[in-house]
């Protein structure tokens, strides 16, 4: 008894083990995504971060842009441009297929300050521009230890510079993850079933090849969606198959018409559970993010901008 | 003769059903494979991409540094001897499937980043190079293509390593060996050969 129980919990422990080790690898949590401004380290007063935020709040709202700043005490080993790059992809910044999105990192510790541009920014707040705006705009203030009028000028740079891009789609991204969009996810959904009846009917008149036809034709059809619709479809082929025997032999033998038998217990037999049981595993995982306030929009980045020490 | 059409009828639909299931299978995995092969092709195009915008950035590097530095030629000699070596790699993603050509891509590669680190180093020792506008900016360039580089490679790393894993699993290796994928070659971090020069903003 004590003994199957540890073997359970060390089967467990081991899947956890396994699932947290062959996750992303990452050394260093990345920050949550809130809102624009995020202050880990303390250096802003309310007011101002209240203002900030404002402000990248309003580029985003004219030009859709999205700029976030975050401050951390300190990278704890982590190389600079790695965790930048890792923040930004994470918080998906910008738009999707726009990318135009671009991440402020401070660390205080460190005193090294990155700009990280997504790729379709690239163009507007090149590697050099984003350099020149450390240099002159941020690092002199840093120096005086004036870090707000560092952060706001080097806002209002990063902001200026992404001003005029932000519509054209530069950079074509390849389309890899085609996302089907939603009307071709409902045909395939109003579909499946429909071929899927044909099938089971072109049984009823005798064609159990027609059936494997149409049950292919589905399963081609729905294309992704594999492994629960190829299920409840050879589920229910088997099924159909044998209650549309058991059904012809019931209706020779009870002398019901064809016709009869199809309006009777046919429908409900044959499709009802199974139609329903095979689809309900193909709902699509809607990929919803918790939490209000700020997110990024899909955008993608490349490892562009610069990176500056004060 | 009707208990014998039924247990005929099931028979042939027990057998059809799995003969569909088995089809489904190799069909799944083989899509599968397919679109992960696909991944690891985009990636690598990525990847190609930032070293042609490295190598790209060096004549101009190179020019700008000799205005400054005529003494360095053999420094800057190397440098100009890697690009070119670079740009002799044929590129296509048949160099994947390669060993000994994803190989010499790497090399030379690596020779090019090395050759530039030096370069880097001996624009030490030139203060009005290191003040000059236009140096200041390929230098930012060089900075962002390099990490860029860093970036790319692990996104194709990650790719590639997964196709891998993908296709030596169980039921997938016999479907690969099948239809005749292969593995992908992926970068191996050589010691020193692949950290970005250093830059001290500090002066």
């Amino acid at each position: 008894m004590t003994i199957r129980h540890n073997l359970w919990r060390t089967l467990f422990l081991s899947v956890a083990a396994i699932l947290t080790v062959s996750g992303p690898g990452l050394t260093r949590d990345i920050p949550k995504l809130e809102r624009r401004v995020t202050d880990l380290a303390g250096i802003l007063t309310a007011d101002q971060a209240a203002a900030l935020e404002a402000g990248l709040q309003a580029l985003e709202d004219s030009d859709s842009t999205q700029i976030a700043l975050l401050i951390i005490p300190s990278l704890d080993g982590d190389p600079l441009e790695d965790f930048s790059e890792r923040v930004a992809t994470a918080w998906k910044l910008g738009g999707k297929g726009r990318d135009n999105g671009a991440l402020l990192l401070i660390a205080m510790k460190e005193r090294s300050v990155r700009i990280e541009v997504g790729y379709g920014l690239e163009g507007a707040l090149t590697d050099a521009l984003s350099g020149r705006i450390i240099e002159y705009e941020i690092v002199p203030a840093f120096r005086t230890g004036d870090y707000h009028s560092g952060i706001r000028a080097g806002l209002d740079a990063m902001t200026q510079a992404a001003r005029g891009e932000y519509s054209a789609p530069r950079r074509p991204r390849d389309g890899r993850t085609g996302n089907s969009s939603s009307p071709g996810r409902l045909l395939i959904f109003l579909l499946v079933p429909l071929l899927w009846f044909v099938s089971v009917s072109g049984l009823w008149g005798g064609g159990i090849v027609g059936a494997g036809a149409g049950a292919y034709l589905a399963y081609a059809l729905a294309g992704a969606l594999l492994i629960p619709i190829l299920a409840g479809g050879a589920l229910g082929a088997v099924v159909g198959a044998i209650a549309g025997a058991l059904i012809r032999s019931a209706a020779r033998s009870g002398r019901l018409t064809r016709r009869g038998g199809l309006g009777g217990p046919f429908r409900t037999g044959g499709r009802g559970p199974f139609g329903s049981g095979g689809f309900s595993g193909g709902s699509f995982g809607g990929g919803s993010f918790g939490g209000g306030g700020f997110l990024g929009g899909g955008g993608t980045f490349g490892g562009g901008g610069a990176s500056g020490r004060w | 003769m009707k208990k014998g059409t039924l247990t005929g009828l099931g028979c042939l639909g027990a057998l059809l059903v799995g003969a569909l299931i088995f089809g489904f299978s190799i069909q799944g995995i083989y899509n599968d494979v397919i679109a992960r092969e696909q991944d690891v092709q985009s990636k690598w195009a990525q990847v190609e991409n930032v070293y042609q915008r490295r190598a790209d950035l060096v004549p101009n590097l190179v020019a700008t540094v000799r205005g400054y530095a005529e003494h360095e030629s053999a420094v800057l000699q190397a440098v100009t001897a890697s690009r070119a070596q670079v740009g002799s790699v044929k590129l296509s993603p048949e160099v994947l499937n390669n060993p000994a050509e994803f190989q010499s891509f790497q090399q030379a590669q690596a020779g090019l980043s090395g050759a530039l680190s030096r370069l880097l180093l001996v624009v030490e020792r030139y203060p009005d190079l290191k003040a000059n506008q236009g140096f200041l900016e390929l230098q930012s360039q060089l900075e962002g293509a390099e990490n860029r580089i860093a970036v790319e490679r692990k996104r194709f790393n990650e790719s590639a390593q997964a196709y891998n894993t993908r296709i030596r699993q169980f039921p997938a290796v016999l479907v690969a060996r099948f239809f005749g994928f292969s593995e992908k070659q992926y970068f191996q971090s050589a010691p020193g050969a692949e950290t970005a020069p250093v830059v001290d903003f500090s002066k």
